[in-house]
């Protein structure tokens, strides 16, 4: 790595390297510092303007008085944001499971059979994930609307899960791809039947990409705010991501404090379950995308 | 051989599989129980009969509305509606849906005529005809990989296939507010006359160039600006003097890791012109607060800024996992032949990691090209901007798109926009796709 090249600067340069060295490890240092500054100060800042005794963006101040924990209460018992909360959860659980149950059993179908309309298939899904989301949107609207799923959680669940297939299948089959095959064929000879080839050889060695796509489809509808708004109509029944959003774009930002506290709330958990999970992710990622 | 079907061994040499096939062609089932399959035969049967009987007319009637997008208007007389008429979308959808169904239909019919004609051939070589329990379990067999497909199948058919079958007819109708909206009124074909209209007409013309050209802009900026920074701070943590690695890492990562809608929100009020935190920390110190979101240029330079803050985590944390996967030895033998630190980097580093990121490069451009988010809820599009119809100074298609249709009801002309932007957006794909190791491996010839 960047090693050898101060050894080299030591050999050409014995005398003074010891210092340009050191001036560069400080200035990397303080580089490292300020950017850890700019990353953080958002952060820092929502969480102190969730803390302040205030109410609107103006009397936010970084260094408040005194720090008070009302807002908290508050938009827990005066808004519909605990609503909210069960609404996205319950979204993302449902989504989770069936979006899940379907990329895998596609991919898998993908991956380790060969059977006429495969190809065709394949490029069906390539094509497809690169629609922009919401050239459909008025076709779903009304066909949520016919079927009686408008305004309805499975609705929207619909259409998350519908909609993570196409890309979803092409990530987890090129993981498939690159297992080994000779266990399965040896548990064939055994006589195991797919389905037990797939939940006893198959699940266990994926493990890494199933929890990218079963943490992806969780996340997913804590940030969509597109179809959700599209979808879903009342008040109770929306999720978060639209309360989030109209609480800082309504009215002046008079409910600025109360916005923090609700954005601490969603972003705590699902930044914990990132950080926790993020090498599986990474690793997901790059290999589904570009199969080593 | 002792053949177990006796039609077999009296007539060796018919034409089994033909007639079969002609049978299973004027009627599903008939070839089947001309092969004496009756089971199977008198199943293919019942669906035929069940679908002409009770779906024929709606068929027929479907694929009538979608051709015409309906005849009768609404009729009203003082405010109310005396006639409901014909909606038109509804009309559209169903006759849609009624096209799926027909494909899914002449599909099981094909391999009907298909299934005939391999039993036949199996007559003809008089090889024993499968009964129907050895046809099930032959199925079971064989389908199992599309028992597996089915449920993504039907879910990406109604969800994405149809509604994308849908957008793209729209491009073709007068769909648009304020005179064909239904159910006032209705929508008719009109064929290549709104992406004619996107060119010719000044008001449109002005916009879509206008925010296509902002578009490939922010594409291009964003996607750079996070590469580059990300690989900045990769190499910088990398240096081998750097104490705490996992520290700074977990530090520079936060970014990917808060949910980015409640991130951009925050952002929205940090800059927020009049009473935002920067702003008023200007204010404070005697200078003039800066318009980080209502001035074109400057809106634009925000939202660059802002994108690096959500950007740069992943391309640091994917470059440093290759940074650390480089042999050394590349490295020494540049010392050797007396390389310069720079010289090592452009050299050695940069052509490595390209190599390694590039078509996850092209992925994050496409995906720029469409970044909804950060747009959307950073600035809406906004400031305002006079010489567009419905966009505003930093919309890039995508919102311009949204907008269009959620708010200005200008359907046709939206789905002419998101034509054209998803020609360019899969050739690029596709182009980007065809040179990465997962395709060229892929057996796609059998």
């Amino acid at each position: 790595m960047i090693k050898t090249s101060k050894n080299r600067d030591k050999s050409t340069f014995s005398l003074g390297s010891k210092n340009k060295e050191r001036l560069i490890t400080t200035l990397i240092y303080a580089i490292l510092i300020a950017t850890a500054v700019f990353v953080l100060y958002p952060v820092v800042w929502i969480i102190i303007g969730s803390l302040n005794p205030g109410d609107t963006l103006f009397s936010t101040k970084f260094l408040p008085d005194n720090l008070s924990f009302k807002h908290y209460k508050e938009i827990w018992q005066d808004t519909d944001y605990p609503l909210w909360y069960a609404n996205t959860l319950k979204i993302a659980f449902f989504n989770m499971i069936i979006s899940t149950l379907l990329v895998v059993a596609a991919a898998y179908a993908f991956s380790r059979f060969r059977f006429p309309g495969r190809r065709q298939g394949l490029m069906a899904m390539l094509v497809l994930q690169m629609f922009p989301g919401f050239m459909g949107m008025i076709a779903i609207y009304i066909l949520l609307l016919q079927i009686g799923l408008l305004d309805n959680h499975w609705g929207l669940i619909l259409v998350y899960a519908g909609g993570s297939i196409p890309f979803g299948a092409w990530l987890v089959k090129g993981y498939f791809d690159g297992l080994p095959r000779s266990l399965e064929e040896a548990a064939k000879i055994d006589g195991a039947s797919h389905t037990t080839i797939f939940f006893k050889i198959m699940m266990p060695l994926s493990f890494p990409i199933l929890t990218f796509i079963t943490l992806t489809s969780f996340i997913a509808p804590w940030m969509d705010f597109i179809f959700a708004r599209l979808v879903l109509r009342t008040n109770e029944n929306k999720t978060l991501a639209i309360g989030l959003f109209e609480m800082v774009t309504g009215r002046g930002n008079t409910d600025f404090t109360k916005f923090a506290a609700g954005a601490v709330l969603v972003a705590v958990p699902i930044t914990l379950l990132f950080l926790f999970l993020q090498k599986y992710l990474i690793e997901g990622l790059r290999a589904g995308a570009n199969k080593g | 051989m002792q053949p177990q079907n006796e039609s077999a061994a009296f007539n060796p040499r018919k034409n089994y599989a033909r007639i079969g096939a002609l049978l299973s062609l004027l009627f599903m089932g008939l070839g089947q129980l001309y092969h004496r399959q009756f089971i199977k035969g008198i199943l293919y049967a019942l669906l035929e009969l069940y679908v002409l009987i009770f779906y024929s007319n709606i068929f027929i009637s479907s694929i009538y509305g979608l051709y015409t997008l309906g005849e009768n208007v609404q009729v009203r007389s003082r405010g109310k509606i005396v006639e409901q008429g014909d909606h038109s979308i509804f009309l559209m959808i169903q006759g849609i849906i009624a096209l799926l169904l027909v494909a899914i239909f002449i599909f099981i019919y094909v391999n009907n005529i298909r299934d005939a004609y391999k039993t036949g051939k199996l007559r003809e070589a008089q090889a024993p005809v499968p009964n129907f329990k050895q046809t099930l379990a032959n199925t079971w067999e064989k389908g199992y990989p599309y028992l597996l497909l089915s449920p993504a199948v039907f879910f990406t058919l109604f969800l994405t296939v149809l509604p994308l079958i849908f957008g793209i007819m729209i491009a073709f109708t007068n769909y648009s507010g304020p005179y064909h909206l239904p159910p006032k009124s209705l929508v008719d074909w009109v064929g290549f006359k709104s992406f004619a209209d996107l060119f010719r007409l000044k008001t449109w013309s002005t916009t879509f160039y206008g925010v296509a050209t902002w578009n490939l802009i922010w594409a291009i900026l964003a996607t750079a600006t996070t590469y580059f920074v990300g690989l900045l701070y990769a190499v910088m943590i990398n240096h081998r003097k750097i104490k705490l690695k996992r520290f700074w890492r977990t530090i520079y990562i936060l970014p990917w890791a808060i949910p980015q809608f409640i991130a951009i929100l925050i952002f929205r009020n940090i800059f927020n012109g009049q009473f935002g935190p920067i702003n008023k920390m200007l204010v404070d110190l005697g200078l003039q607060g800066v318009p980080w979101l209502s001035d074109p240029l400057m809106a634009k330079v925000t939202l660059v800024v802002v994108n690096i803050w959500f950007g740069f985590p992943y391309w640091m944390a994917l470059m440093s996992g290759i940074l650390t996967g480089i042999d050394k030895e590349m490295y020494e033998a540049a010392d050797v032949d007396g390389a310069t630190g720079s010289q090592k980097f452009w050299r050695i580093t940069m052509p490595l990691v390209l190599f390694a990121t590039a078509p996850l490069l092209i992925m994050a451009f496409a995906g720029n090209l469409n970044n909804f988010n950060v747009i959307y809820l950073l600035t809406q599009g906004g400031p305002v901007n006079v010489n567009y119809s419905y966009a505003g100074s930093t919309d890039i298609l995508i919102t311009w798109i949204y907008k269009l249709t959620l708010d200005q009801s200008q359907f046709s002309m939206a789905s002419v926009v998101s034509i054209l932007m998803f020609i360019v957006i899969a050739s690029l794909s596709i182009w980007n796709f065809s040179r990465t190791r997962a395709f060229k491996e892929e057996d796609m010839i059998q």
